[in-house]
């Protein structure tokens, strides 16, 4: 079985779930080589080599820095059929979503999404994926020829394991129909909340976009990304991009601090997965306090700025 | 323009999901709405439609019970339905874009809208899948649709920004949240989609290569401490993030 690893950039940066699929497909045992599509990556190798990958195969085109759905599949479809790779690994973040399906599309193969668990077993694999929203684990298999398969960041740990990496050169001439002109960043250079190995999240109970200081406060002396409730999102005081839940985003951080959140059960599918989780509430019957870890029954307006003073200490 | 909308049924949010003894999902208990990314999609072709005239075509591949979705888009004002029967919903995300596909080639649609994924399955993979089977650019997990003359502009939410993306139509674009604010069905509204009828037509379904195995339930956590009732017990929490959870 061989695979190969989809390395992400954007904008010449490779994204942390690159070496994590690296990890992925070290641990699986398997042969595994790693395409990179894009203008300016040739300066990636020394990166995904530090990581563990001893094959990148670069699919370089001046035209193609930034993502073509259609232009980028076609050429990712042309290299599992060249290279010979029975799985395909992709992360789960945007771009891996869109890119993911429509390369499986081409290659009359099946796709599994969000991925939490693969393993090989025998000749094949057995994925475990969330399904309604983490309600549900399904155990999935793919029998087609050619297996895509989307990994969900931060499951995976990316492992420092330094391998010098052979270089394939390979021309990327397509034509294509759609691609992005531009990014249009929000804060520049966010943490997203599905990338963030810890997040602070705030809740109705934070009373106002006037408090979120609090939570950016502690986000930023633990590293870490913010997230909303829908109702903080409802309100119009954080943006959609970050609402955690059924109907925002499902995320599996180390640690995710809910600060005045209630726990509704669309909040909890979206965060359950988390490793540790912490809730700050006044209300002791909160359903979030069933799954926290560690809680602390109090008024958050005491506890958030306490938290603050003592990390700075 | 002339407006194709593929929606699902799926089960309401509040749902706890239980399953049978043979691992499978119990659907005895649960309370089936429109999907509410599907929702979005209704409403923005609603919206064109206003703008630009035409007709809004709702889609839907399942069994009998999908009717009902089906009435909720139509009560919001869509003009004309289409059922492809199926005895279930295919496990294989391809076998229904495959399906839907078939059906779309039939109509002339400038446009085709839906949900970026659906809250069952959770696959999110049919807006980019009928992109490739019908050869038309495929926007996904949209927040801002502009359409001018035979182009669109979309503006796409991505882990931590947005991306701008213009193409050409016919076009598929998945709806996000964010979009628009879906309308209420008014009472008129409800009245009149009741005498609509729902065209049926036989479904063309490829073999499903994604198999479901089974399905088990999440890890059950363990039933958290409370650390204390008072801003004194911060020190002791950090403590424990540092020394038992190690995740600080
Ligand atoms: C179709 C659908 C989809 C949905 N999708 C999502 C989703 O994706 N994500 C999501 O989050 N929700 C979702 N919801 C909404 C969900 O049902 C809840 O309404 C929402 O999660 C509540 O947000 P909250 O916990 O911030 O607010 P509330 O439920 O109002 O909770 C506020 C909490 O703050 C506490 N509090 C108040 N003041 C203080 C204080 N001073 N100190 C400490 N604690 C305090 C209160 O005790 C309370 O527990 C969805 C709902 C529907 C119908």
């Amino acid at each position: 079985m061989k695979i190969l690893v989809y390395a992400e950039q954007r904008e010449g940066q490779l994204r942390k779930i690159a070496f994590e699929n690296i990890a992925l497909a070290k641990q699986l045992g398997q042969p595994f080589e790693v395409a990179v599509i894009g203008a300016e990556i040739a300066d990636l190798a020394g990166q995904l080599g530090r990581y563990g990958a001893e094959k990148v195969v670069f699919y370089k085109n001046d035209s193609l820095g930034n993502y073509s759905p259609d232009g980028y599949a076609k050429i990712l479809a042309e290299a599992v059929t060249k290279q010979g790779a029975d799985v395909l690994l992709l992360g789960a973040t945007s771009t891996g979503k869109d890119l993911g399906p429509r390369t499986a599309s081409i290659l009359n193969a099946a796709m599994a999404t969000d991925c939490t668990h693969v393993e090989v077993d025998g000749d094949d694999l057995k994925i475990t994926r969330p399904m309604y929203a983490g309600k549900v684990m399904a155990t999935i298999r793919l029998s087609s020829a050619v297996k895509v398969v989307t990994v969900r960041p931060n499951v995976y740990s990316a492992v420092e394991a330094p391998a010098t990496a052979e270089v394939q050169e390979e021309a990327a001439a397509v034509d294509f129909t759609t691609i992005v002109k531009e990014i249009i960043s929000g804060a520049k250079g966010k943490l997203d909340v599905t990338e963030a190995d810890i997040i602070v999240s705030g809740g109705r109970g934070m009373k106002g976009p006037e408090n979120w200081h609090l939570i950016e406060g502690l986000a930023e002396l633990f590293g870490a990304a913010t997230g909303a409730s829908r109702a903080a999102v409802d309100a119009g005081w954080r943006p959609h991009d970050e609402q955690v839940g059924q109907t925002g985003k499902t995320v599996s951080p180390s640690l995710y601090v809910a600060v005045g959140i209630s726990g509704a059960i669309q909040h909890l599918a979206g965060m359950s997965s988390s490793k540790y989780i912490v809730a700050i509430n006044k209300d002791p019957d909160a359903p979030i306090f069933k799954l926290a870890d560690y809680g602390i029954v109090a008024d958050l307006f005491d506890v958030v700025p306490r938290m603050i003073e003592e990390m700075k200490a | 323009m002339n407006i194709a909308v593929c929606i699902k049924q799926t089960p309401d949010t509040e749902t706890r999901i239980k399953l049978t003894e043979a691992k499978t999902v119990d659907e005895s208990d649960i309370n089936f709405i429109l999907n509410p990314y599907d929702e979005f999609a209704v409403e923005e072709a609603l919206k064109l439609r206003e703008k630009f005239e035409g007709e809004v075509t709702v889609i839907s591949l399942g069994p009998d019970r999908v009717n009902s979705a089906i009435r909720s888009a139509l009560a919001m004002g869509a003009d004309k339905a289409i059922r492809i029967k199926t005895d279930s919903n295919p496990t294989d995300p391809n076998v229904t874009a495959g399906a839907l596909a078939a059906e779309l080639k039939k109509g002339n649609y400038d446009l085709i809208l839906l949900g970026k994924q659906a809250i069952d399955d959770d696959h999110a993979q049919i807006p980019a899948l009928l992109g490739d089977k019908l050869g038309i650019p495929a926007v996904s997990v949209v927040v801002k649709l502009e359409v001018d003359g035979g182009k669109l502009t979309a503006e796409r939410e991505i882990d931590g920004a947005h991306e701008l993306i213009e193409c050409s139509l016919p076009a598929v674009v998945g709806a996000q949240r964010g979009l628009n604010e879906p309308r209420y069905a008014s009472l008129k509204g409800i009245m009149k989609a009741k005498k609509i009828p729902i065209e049926e037509v036989d479904a063309e379904l490829s073999a499903d290569q994604l198999q479901v195995v089974e399905f088990n339930y999440p890890p059950q956590k363990n039933p958290g401490k409370i650390i204390g009732d008072s801003a004194d017990a911060v020190p002791e929490l950090l403590r424990l993030l540092h020394e038992e959870a190690k995740v600080i």
